[in-house]
């Protein structure tokens, strides 16, 4: 990979011109991007450590709790009835990546607070190849957590076919830059680190719980035909049922075109809202905010 | 051509104007003093500078490069130390300028290569992987200069670099920099609020509550100001009354 040319000069001064970038310096920003995000996941042990014991809590307590309690049917994409933690491990893994994907959201914000934004925004690559550039990354250290997770609950009894494993890497993949998305067009949004905490009641747990992640939707339905419809207008729940039906080899399509369709409706706001002539970050200018 | 073309530029956060109507030029491998006091006008003229914000009137071009319209050919050329610390306190000297390099295109060897150069430069040989934490304020900017020279880039914005930090790294700091406008030919725009850091062969941009009040060389702004010294010319241009600047020795 060779870098970017100098600029040729004159007289010692005046630079003439540069070499355009190529696909290698977009793949060098990439890396770089990457590597920074999951250089910070590993300085900062305990948010590994708290991103790992968040739904482990879930399965080894609620789910061992409620496995009584709440009966699944046979529901694709199981063909036999499926003990309550098995029903639960999609929407966990879900739910890392919820979590994940407003903590890169939280991140950005501090970033912005901190400084450390303007670096990344005054790279001389296009924003939007930036923005998706720490998406990517995002994501990466998120289905790092996931795959952890799993890992741990395999060790408990939880297991899904073994090419499960695999074939959930894509539907991971797809659900978290869904998530990650809307963490950073919320970024965009949210002035300042403590109006965060409004994420966590007004996204992540609306989010989480209006979802298919912890019971069957028919089972919401027989209970509240109103929550029914919401979990229905949630991209969460199509996130949920796209990983659950990926463990066993197959595609929930309405799942999949639902969250293709949420990541890149959330991934263009974001870019409109990080365009400085255009977007959210445009009204904080108006108010003096730091971009 | 011009290092740095700014050509009308207004800007207002809402209701209140931050910059009216400001116009001025940087020619290649100068040093020029951006002065103003808090509130001036500075910060937001980086920040439009850097394309953090949109320019809505007027016009600033990099070399030539419209920064709205062609803002990564004019990014490119460009390196910025802004007034907060910028750098990632978790990682390591080395791990925050391959980042920066990453941003830039540059890679592998090459990097590693301009950092231990860079690093040699600002006088932090050997603090590569210190943890950025580690280091006190004075190598934090050391560091974030070698950063911004990483690209090399044909134009220098400093945001009131030496802000904070005590006398003796000031001076270092300013000497690297002035040097590197001698020895490298990079066009620097350094915004201060601190007086004594203006000598008189430099060309200084005077800002006053978002207006240009001056701008030439010291001698020229000393003279058309009536005043003695480019103190007494800052302090009229601010309307500093009575006890005028205070003097901090260098």
């Amino acid at each position: 990979m060779s870098a970017p040319a100098m600029p040729e000069k004159v007289a010692g001064i005046i630079p003439v011109k540069f070499e355009k970038f190529g696909l290698g310096h977009y793949l060098v920003c990439l890396k770089g991007v990457v590597l920074r995000e999951c250089l910070r996941f590993l300085h900062q042990r305990e948010r590994f450590i708290s991103s790992l014991v968040r739904p482990l809590i879930w399965l080894f307590i609620f789910a061992a709790g409620f496995r009584q309690v709440l009966g699944v049917s046979i529901i694709p994409p199981y063909k036999t009835y499926v003990l309550y933690e098995v029903y639960i491990t999609p929407g966990l893994c879900g739910m890392i990546l919820l979590f994940s994907g407003m903590q890169s959201s939280l991140s950005m914000v501090y970033d912005r607070e901190m400084g450390n934004m303007r670096t990344l925004l005054v790279s001389p690559f296009p924003r939007w190849f930036l923005l998706v550039s720490k998406m990517l990354a995002g994501v990466s250290v998120s289905i790092a957590q996931v795959y952890a997770f799993l890992i741990v609950a395999w060790f408990w009894g939880v297991k899904a076919p073994p090419i499960g494993y695999l074939m959930v890497l894509p539907a991971l993949f797809l659900s978290g830059m869904m998530l990650c998305a809307l963490g950073m067009l919320l970024s965009s949004m949210i002035k300042q680190l403590e109006n965060f905490a409004g994420i966590m009641n007004f996204v992540i747990f609306p989010g989480y719980f209006a979802s298919p992640a912890l019971y069957p939707l028919w089972r919401i339905q027989e209970a509240s035909p109103l929550l029914y419809k919401i979990c229905l207008a949630n991209p969460f729940t199509y996130a949920v049922e796209l990983i659950r039906f990926a463990f066993y080899g197959q595609v929930n399509w309405l799942s999949l075109g639902v969250v293709a369709g949420c990541t890149l409706l959330f991934l263009a706001a974001a870019i409109i809202a990080y365009d400085p002539s255009r977007g959210l970050m445009t009204r904080k200018q108006d108010t003096g905010g730091n971009a | 051509m011009a290092a740095l073309d700014v050509v009308g530029v207004s800007h207002s956060y809402g209701p209140k104007r931050a910059l009216n109507d400001v116009s001025f030029s940087i020619a290649p491998a100068t040093f020029t003093v951006l002065l103003g006091l808090n509130g001036a006008g500075k910060t937001t003229l980086f920040s439009l500078i850097s394309h953090l914000y949109d320019t809505r009137r007027g016009s600033i071009r990099i070399f030539g490069h419209d920064v709205s319209r062609a803002s990564g050919e004019a990014l490119r050329r460009v390196g910025i130390v802004f007034q907060a610390r910028t750098l990632d306190l978790d990682l390591s000297v080395h791990q925050n300028l391959s980042y920066h390099a990453a941003l830039h295109g540059i890679g592998g060897r090459e990097a590693r290569q301009r950092i231990a150069a860079l690093l040699d430069t600002v006088d932090m040989q050997g603090r590569q992987h210190d943890k950025a934490r580690s280091l006190s304020g004075g190598q934090i900017r050391r560091i974030e200069i070698a950063r911004a020279l990483l690209h090399r880039p044909s134009l220098l914005l400093l945001d009131e670099a030496t802000v904070g930090l005590d006398i003796q790294s000031r001076a270092g700091i300013l000497a690297t920099i002035r040097k590197l406008v001698e020895t490298e030919g990079i066009g620097v725009l350094w915004a201060t609020h601190l007086i004594d850091e203006v000598k008189d062969g430099d060309h200084v941009v005077v800002l006053r509550q978002g207006e240009l009040v001056a701008k030439g060389k010291v001698a020229d702004v000393v003279r058309t100001s009536g005043a003695g010294s480019i103190r007494d010319a800052f302090s009229r241009l601010s309307r500093i009354e009575a006890a005028g600047i205070p003097e901090i020795s260098p």
